[in-house]
């Protein structure tokens, strides 16, 4: 045996979920709708975010007895959320043996100094980013994996397609930098000048990089694939459609086959009614402020 | 020879680079037009029961037991590849899916494959185990007395990840099945 850094093995897992839809559930029955939809994950949390924006009150990480029991229910990977820099939170899902775990806006941030320092633990991270200074502050914490924050249980796309653009656009503008420039912003990012370096080199980042926040449609899906996305994360919009099975088994199609708009109409094609949606300028919180 | 990826989900582009190091380039393969053109077909890493769907909904799954069968295909399938040969009665194996464990369970071996002078890295990840095998199953690689890489016929399987840790040792051999 030779020996592996569970941040290699974290990257790897979240190699074998790109081209795939992570659908966040809240039972054991909707995941195992989700499994036979054909998500590659499941997100097992106890109200999805659009209930948390309605509801209101502090959104915490779930009970252990539901993520057991989702564990139980199915056999592809099953992720659970943690409030921001919670790192009790993140203790117990590591004991839970959770596949993954999201360190996520979506629920009310624990730390107002700190995230995690996800290199402590044998699990991988998942977190969100609206911008490159925020993805590689993630990534220098350890996050195996990065997403868009998006604005979640919105329903509206436009804030995933923003921050996925931002990113791409902040990579982009590295290449048209001095060594010493990209030294400087390194500096405004708060991150090592190597890691810059390597995203530079590179031309993305060095992890895997899905989307999320307000995807509610097949189109919507497609439409972030098409724009660089590895993969897609589903809140709100499956289970909060009119049938959630047909919305989530549409999503998937299109998340694979996002090149092809034959196949894209088809899918589109008499769905049941996405969820209504909520206009980003009439919201009263904007989850993707939390975090830094 | 033609060499394509079955690119419904996973890890694609990882396979790919390994055949760029072997300065080959390969093909997409999502329709049973694409599949047509190929001759090696790679089922990459992913999630078993998502890329099964899609071989479903596409018919990819019938097309791929009758080129195989009929002797005009070779298949190298990685973790979930080897499950789904398996599935289609390609691999005359059981399969156990998750056997390791969860993500913490996740590991890396060196791994010392027949006929090969070297040792190949590969990452276990979320692994399947191999629990028997029949007569027509020849066992390439064992890791901890477990069958970890395999061949039958036209078909050559792993249950962890080469392709991972930059080896392009299985897809070597991949490409020299006669």
């Amino acid at each position: 045996m030779i020996p592996a850094t569970y941040s290699s093995l974290g990257r790897d897992l979240a190699a074998m979920l790109k081209g795939g839809v992570i659908m966040d559930v809240v039972s054991a029955e909707q995941a195992k709708l989700a499994e036979t939809a054909g998500a590659s994950a499941v997100m097992a949390l106890e109200r999805v975010p659009a209930d948390i924006r309605r509801d209101g009150g502090v959104a915490r990480m779930s009970d252990p007895s539901l993520i057991k029991e989702i564990q139980a229910s199915v056999t592809i990977p099953v992720m659970a959320k943690i409030r921001i820099g919670h790192t009790t939170e993140a203790r117990i899902l590591e004991a839970l043996k959770v596949d993954f775990i999201d360190e996520s806006e979506v629920l009310t941030p624990a730390d107002p100094f700190d995230h995690v320092d996800k290199t402590k633990f044998a699990i991988p991270f998942v977190c969100g980013a609206r911008n490159l200074g925020e993805a590689l502050r993630r990534i220098q914490e350890g996050a195996a994996m990065i997403r868009t924050k998006g604005e979640a249980g919105t329903g509206n796309v436009i804030e995933a397609v923003r921050h996925l653009k931002e990113i791409q656009r902040d990579i982009a503008s590295l290449k048209l930098m001095t060594e010493s420039e990209r030294r400087d912003r390194a500096v405004m990012y708060r991150v090592p000048a190597e890691l810059v370096e390597q995203v530079c080199t590179l031309g993305r980042l060095p992890v895997v990089t899905f989307v999320a926040g307000g995807i509610a449609t097949p189109a919507d899906a497609a439409l972030l694939m098409q724009l660089g996305a590895e993969g897609v994360f589903v809140g709100s919009g499956i289970f909060k459609s009119e049938s959630p099975a047909r919305t989530a088994a549409a999503i998937v199609l299109a998340t694979t086959h996002f090149e092809d708009s034959m196949k894209l109409a088809e899918v589109s094609t008499n769905l049941p009614k996405p969820m209504q949606g909520l206009e980003i300028a009439a919201l009263e919180t904007r989850l993707q402020e939390r975090g830094w | 020879m033609v060499v394509g990826i079955l690119a419904f989900q996973g890890d694609v582009a990882e396979h790919r680079s390994i055949l760029t190091q072997l300065e080959l380039s390969a093909r997409d393969v999502r329709t049973l037009h694409e599949l047509a053109e190929v001759t090696h077909l790679i089922i990459p890493g992913g999630e078993s029961t998502v890329i099964g769907l899609h071989m479903k909904f596409t018919g990819l799954d019938t097309r791929i037991t009758e080129r195989v069968r009929e002797g005009s295909l070779f298949v190298l399938g990685t973790c979930a590849g080897l499950i789904l040969l398996a599935r289609l009665g390609l691999l005359h194996a059981t399969v156990e899916r998750n056997a390791y464990g969860s993500q913490i369970d996740s590991f890396d071996a060196a791994i010392n494959v027949r006929g090969i002078d070297a040792q190949m890295y590969a990452a276990f990840i979320r692994a399947p185990k191999i629990s028997h095998v029949d007569g027509s199953v020849e066992i390439l690689a064992e890791c901890d007395g477990i069958p970890v890489v395999v061949r039958e016929g036209n078909i050559l399987a792993s249950t962890c990840h080469p392709e991972l840790r930059g080896e392009s040792l299985l897809h070597e051999m991949f490409l020299g099945l006669r």
